[in-house]
């Protein structure tokens, strides 16, 4: 075992009602879906036998007369980096936004660690909540806060630890995106990337089981970028954290996805889903091939 | 040599939660097991740190299960609390989270960021005010060189939105400017009534609530709905598209700002501040008017005593008055929005420069009417 997958096996220990068997190093996933097996996905991702922590079945999300996509179902297994990928107006944030109970679907049920999304309210709504951390397209951090006083304000909220001891955790997250020297600065004295990674690092100032990031890369420097995903990866494999990840960004996609699905706006819905080097590399549906391929639809 | 302690039990609630701590006999060994997560930090955080801070001790987590971050960063701090600290038997799944935290805790921390001096600290705030009013004096003069660029070529004028902002700051206004308006008329009259009473003077009321309204308390009160409803919304409005650098995106496309955006907003509240204070001054007098009847006082009674008191310079002076309020109002709104800097936290601060500058504009300049209107004879 590696240390790498060790540290997923002791976050699925740490999680207790989780269960242990996707901390192990199973297989990479041979493409889950529709793809069929071809490339490894980035870092031993869970096998189809990992226990699936999102089932969203049969979503659909419609404002008004305008319907964004219909009857979207899918599994996001424990310790996997899900993609949800797919042209600009689609819909990609409206199904993330709708998972995280932001939005109500017009049809269909989400549960997160068997709990069901909008079937749930009051305490077992806030302990779901807890049990989840968002990155926020723009970071979504307080401006009149320094990154320190964002990290540290889910844990004043949530948990008893004291202040200096908050202050401190607070501190380990920051350095684990990398950010132990910006910590007294404001939101507004930083930059694109490193408000990214401190909306990363509030994120798991909780150190919840399941992460959801709205375009990470989005913005960002091909450096910058690319130190995002190898930070998404690191900590997918180091703390077994699941990460669903919504972007259109086909490095980022390549470079972090275990499994992923396309949503569509002419098809109104899902087009496929698998291994994002599999269906790169052997999908016969035009616009995914267009996709993968920077073609021009 | 230390003398041998006695086991301690196991921390409160470790068995219902999970985890343990236990301060070994005979050596300074602080064994912990279970599951250390957050909750379970939470709870152990001071009683590990003090146990932690006393004699070098070996922290024993061959017991630990299972780690997360939070946990790790307890253990980390622990180990640090006492120099001879050491962790013991970390089994791999958590030794590979403790390594990350460790990492992480050991970046440096931030500089402390060092605070000036008193003396540089008054010599900053000078300077920066100084700048404040040279900025100011720069925007006014920019305004006046538009204002009269566009008095050459009225063409340029975006009529449309001159006819919005009046919409905006005017007709929408109208009812709060007749609600105040109305209610001051009638606290006035009430006020006023009671000691007039006493020397059976009460027939003066409409004299004194009058001339009260049209040259002071109706275009000062006007100026004070207009910054708190429209100098701010402006401050708001362009502070945010400073923010989202719209401002600049007009500048590269040579269009000026000031034509664009502060002429209309400026010229709106100039047009609308006498019709507002206009309104709010008839509504008073109609608020007086019916303290008036409730006090026996025939309507030709009080319009007679109005007709005898009130004259015409009375009406005009308080009508330039209120123009001059609506201009400096809506100017120092802009001004505020254009100067506004980075983040939510900028809009905020420029919608509440632009309401205090407003109001603090309108008393300063009613003071200077005052004087210039008696120097005048008016």
């Amino acid at each position: 075992m590696t240390a790498a997958e060790a540290g997923a096996a002791a976050m699925d220990a740490a999680r207790g009602g989780l269960g242990a068997s996707a901390g192990g190093s199973g297989p990479g996933d041979p493409g889950g879906g529709a793809g069929g097996g071809a490339a490894p996905s980035p870092a031993g991702a869970p096998g189809p036998e990992a226990e699936r922590v999102i089932e969203a079945r049969d979503l659909t999300a419609a404002f008004g007369a305008t319907t964004l996509f219909r009857h979207v179902s899918f599994d996001v297994r424990r310790g996997e980096v899900f993609v949800i990928l797919g042209g600009s107006g689609c819909g990609k944030s409206t199904l993330l936004k709708l998972m995280i109970g932001l939005v109500p679907p017009a049809e269909g049920t989400v549960s997160i660690l068997g709990t069901g999304v909008w079937s749930t309210e009051g305490a077992g709504r806030l302990a779901l909540l807890k049990r989840i951390g968002v990155m926020w397209q723009q970071g979504a951090l307080f401006g009149s806060q320094t990154l320190q006083e964002n990290v540290e304000l889910p844990l004043a909220e949530h948990t008893s630890l004291p202040p200096a001891a908050r202050a401190e955790v607070a501190r380990a997250k920051l350095g684990l995106v990398g950010l132990s020297e910006a910590a007294n600065r404001l939101p507004s004295e930083v930059s694109g990337g490193m408000l990214k990674r401190a909306g990363i690092a509030r994120a798991l100032a909780l150190d919840p089981p399941i992460l959801f990031l709205d375009e990470p890369s989005a913005g960002l420097d091909p450096i910058t970028s690319a130190g995002l995903d190898e930070l998404i990866r690191d900590l997918a494999r180091a703390l077994g954290t699941t990460f669903v990840v919504v972007t259109h960004e086909l490095a980022s996609i390549l470079a972090i996805g275990d499994r992923c699905i396309m949503l569509d706006k002419a098809a109104q819905g899902m087009i496929a889903e698998g291994d994002p080097r599999t269906l790169r590399d052997e999908s016969t549906h035009p616009t995914v091939r267009a996709f993968f391929r920077r073609e021009a639809a | 040599m230390t003398p041998p302690e006695a086991p301690s039990p196991p921390a409160a609630g470790a068995a219902g939660r999970g985890f343990s701590l236990r301060a070994e006999a005979g050596a300074r060994r602080l064994v912990l097991g279970g599951r250390i997560d957050t909750e379970a930090a939470a709870e152990l955080w001071p009683r590990l740190m003090e146990q932690a801070a006393g004699a070098p001790s070996v922290i024993d987590i061959a017991g630990v299960e299972a780690l997360d971050t939070t946990g790790a960063t307890l253990l980390v701090s622990a180990e640090g609390a006492s120099p001879g600290n050491r962790i013991e038997g970390a089994r791999p799944q958590v030794a590979a989270v403790l390594d990350r935290v460790r990492t992480a805790l050991a970046a440096p921390r931030p500089k402390p960021v060092a605070g000036l001096p008193t003396l540089a600290r008054i010599g900053r705030a000078t300077v920066e005010a100084g700048r404040g009013a040279l900025d100011a004096l720069a925007f006014l003069g920019e305004l006046v060189v538009t204002l009269l660029g566009t008095l050459l070529r009225p063409g340029r004028l975006r009529f449309r939105e001159v006819l919005r902002h009046l919409d905006e700051a005017g007709t929408r206004a109208f009812p709060l400017a007749v609600l105040l308006g109305t209610l001051l008329g009638v606290i006035l009259a009430f006020q006023s009534a009671i000691p007039l009473r006493r020397f059976g003077a009460e027939i003066f009321v409409p004299n004194l609530v009058g001339i009260s309204l049209l040259r002071e308390l109706g275009p000062l009160m006007a100026g004070v709905i207009l910054a708190g409803r429209t100098g701010s919304a402006y401050a708001a409005e362009l502070g945010t598209m400073s923010v989202n650098e719209e401002v600049a995106a007009l500048r590269i496309m040579g269009i000026d700002p000031m034509a664009l955006l502060v002429l209309p907003r400026v010229l709106a509240g100039l047009l609308v501040m006498p019709v507002l204070s206009l309104m709010l001054t008839l509504a008073g007098l109609a608020g007086m008017t019916a303290i008036m009847g409730l006090l026996g006082f025939p309507l030709t009674t009080v319009t007679n005593q109005l007709a005898a008191t009130l004259k015409m310079t009375d009406l005009l002076g308080g009508l330039v008055k209120a123009a001059v309020f609506g201009l400096a109002i809506a100017a120092i709104g802009c001004r505020a929005g254009l100067g506004a800097g980075r983040g939510p936290r900028a809009v905020g601060d420029a919608a509440t420069a632009a309401v205090v500058g407003g109001i603090v504009a309108i008393v300063v300049l009613d003071g200077i009417f005052a004087v210039a209107y008696e120097r005048l004879g008016l």
